[in-house]
């Protein structure tokens, strides 16, 4: 192989691969390498932030589902609770007007039970009047003459039986 | 893209200004041949020479051979720079008017200089024209150191500036879109990335590699794209760059001294201080001094002997049509050409691969911290 001039190779390959080292260490190879990092960095962040995400939605789901449970669980609770209630309420209400009903018949039979014997005593007192009345005018008459008077005495002696 | 189209159009407005300079110089030399210089003409009459045209396609020369033209070179002039015993002498290489045989003496600042088989030599004072020996080397002239821009360099000027117009085009894309790279960035990016995933960080270690990030992505770029300008068959292609020993060796040097300037202390203690008994030292030593050499020239011999192979076989395939002297060969010949230019592209990128692979191995082992 016929070698022309091996200083100048070597001269000008040294000079021209130390500048275009140099050159292309500022131009290119810095930022290029500098934005693949930067991108590969942000891709990489991305991801992570993505898989975050997913994770949180996950969590999310799962406080939703958690949340939704507890709601049943409350409500079916709360619609228990309301049953009771109504049921307690009914039967209290029940047992109230029961004994309010009891009371009112009470009291009602003991008004009754006044009210006959007032009107029993006075039905009583008005018989009696009424007798007496009776007695003073069948006395009046009977004893208008003389004749009668002895017999009544004499009935009524001999009703008295000694 | 109006950042990828840019630089495509710088490109081609270079590669057009080029092609004018081609032109002006083509005038020239149909003017020198006007001139009596006729030894074109004998060539075609000469026997075809296989050796001789691929040691000619293989090495370096002062200008940049296009094409032939009934029997005349055209060629594009590259500037001869020397350093005379009285200092720098520049002229462009059309005044030696492809002239390889020391017939054609320049004169410049009273200094003469003839070019034989692509080597310049200066003509000792007070003589007219140079006087070869039986093995053509001059006996009245001696070298003057050449820093001229030959076939080489400027193959490697130029795949320089593609490397710089392409990448700053891919730097400035990343400004604009902060998303999934397009266009050329898409392209390059990828290949970035390899050498920084699977020839940096695997080799030298999560921790340090970044230092070196540069250097090995330009020396992987570097040599992949003049690989690929050397498989191009025609101007502004076909340089031998990567194949020449010269080039290989400055890279592996550099690559000698990164890995050398970075050894830490581990790295020393085992060539220096190796954990082997004390008796033992002066063959280890040694030992190890020569195994820190060989690993560049390894490297050196590695890229040159595989591109500068694939160039003479696909010089010799061409060649064959004009051994047999027969149309009937050129397909056939066509046919392995292809074959082995598919092949060779392929080793182009192999090799610029392996020579950052053992470079970063290299620079790893430098810098590995003890495991003891």
């Amino acid at each position: 192989m016929n070698l022309v001039a091996p200083e100048s190779l070597v001269f000008w390959t040294t000079i021209i691969f130390v500048a275009l080292l140099f050159l292309l260490k500022k131009v290119a190879w810095k930022p290029i390498l500098g934005a693949v990092k930067e991108r590969e960095d942000s891709i990489n962040e991305a991801l992570k932030s993505a898989e975050n995400a997913r994770k949180e939605m996950q969590n999310l789901n799962a406080d939703n589902l958690r949340i939704l449970k507890e709601a049943r669980i409350e409500r079916d609770a709360m619609l228990k609770e309301a049953r009771e209630m109504k049921e307690s309420i009914i039967t209290e209400a029940k047992g109230e007007a029961q004994a309010q009903a009891t009371k009112v018949i009470e009291q009602a039979k003991s008004a009754i039970e006044s009210e006959k014997h007032a009107a029993i005593a006075e039905i009583k007192n008005q018989v009696a009047e009424l007798s007496l009345k009776i007695a003073e005018k069948v006395m009046r008459s009977e004893l208008s003459d003389k004749n009668k008077q002895i017999k009544l005495v004499e009935d009524m002696l001999q009703e008295v039986k000694l | 893209m109006v950042s990828t189209i840019k630089p495509i159009k710088i490109f081609f407005s270079a590669i057009i200004m080029l092609f004018s300079f081609v032109q002006f110089s083509n005038a020239q030399e149909l003017g020198a041949e006007n001139n009596g210089d006729v030894h074109h003409s004998n060539q075609e009459e000469k026997e075809f020479n296989a050796s001789e045209l691929i040691n000619e396609h293989i090495g370096d020369s002062h200008d940049f051979h296009i094409a032939d033209w009934k029997g005349h070179a055209i060629s594009m002039p590259l500037p001869v720079i020397l350093w005379s015993k009285n200092g720098i002498i520049t002229f462009m290489s059309s005044k030696f008017h492809h002239d390889n045989t020391g017939e054609v003496v320049v004169e410049k600042n009273g200094e003469k200089f003839v070019k034989i088989h692509e080597q310049i030599y200066q003509i000792n004072e007070g003589e007219n024209a140079v006087i070869l020996d039986n093995e053509n080397i001059p006996t009245n002239a001696s070298r003057p150191l050449d820093f001229s821009i030959t076939k080489n360099v400027f193959s490697m000027l130029m795949s320089a500036i593609i490397l710089i117009l392409l990448f700053s085009a891919v730097a400035r894309s990343y400004k604009k879109n902060k998303n999934a790279p397009k266009g050329i960035a898409g392209f390059l990016e990828p290949l970035v990335t390899f050498v920084r995933d699977d020839i940096a960080i695997p080799n030298i270690g999560e921790k340090k590699y970044a230092r070196y990030m540069p250097y090995l992505l330009t020396v992987f770029f570097f040599v992949w794209i003049n690989n690929l300008i050397g498989l191009v068959p025609f101007f502004p292609g076909s340089s031998n760059l990567t194949g020449n020993i010269v080039f290989t060796g400055v890279l592996a040097f550099i690559t000698f001294i990164i890995t050398t300037l970075s050894g830490n202390k581990n790295y020393w203690s085992h060539i220096l201080m190796p954990p082997v008994p004390k008796a033992l030292y002066p063959i280890m030593i040694p030992v190890e001094i020569i195994g820190m050499l060989t690993k560049p020239f390894a490297l050196m011999i590695r890229l040159f002997a595989n591109i500068t192979a694939g160039h003479i076989i696909i010089l010799s395939l061409v060649s064959l049509i004009f051994i047999f002297k027969t149309v009937a060969i050129a397909p056939v010949s066509a046919m392995f050409v292809l074959f082995m230019s598919v092949l060779e592209l392929l080793v182009a990128a192999l090799q610029a691969y392996i020579f950052t692979l053992l470079s970063a191995l290299f620079i790893g082992q430098a810098v590995a911290e003890d495991h003891h």
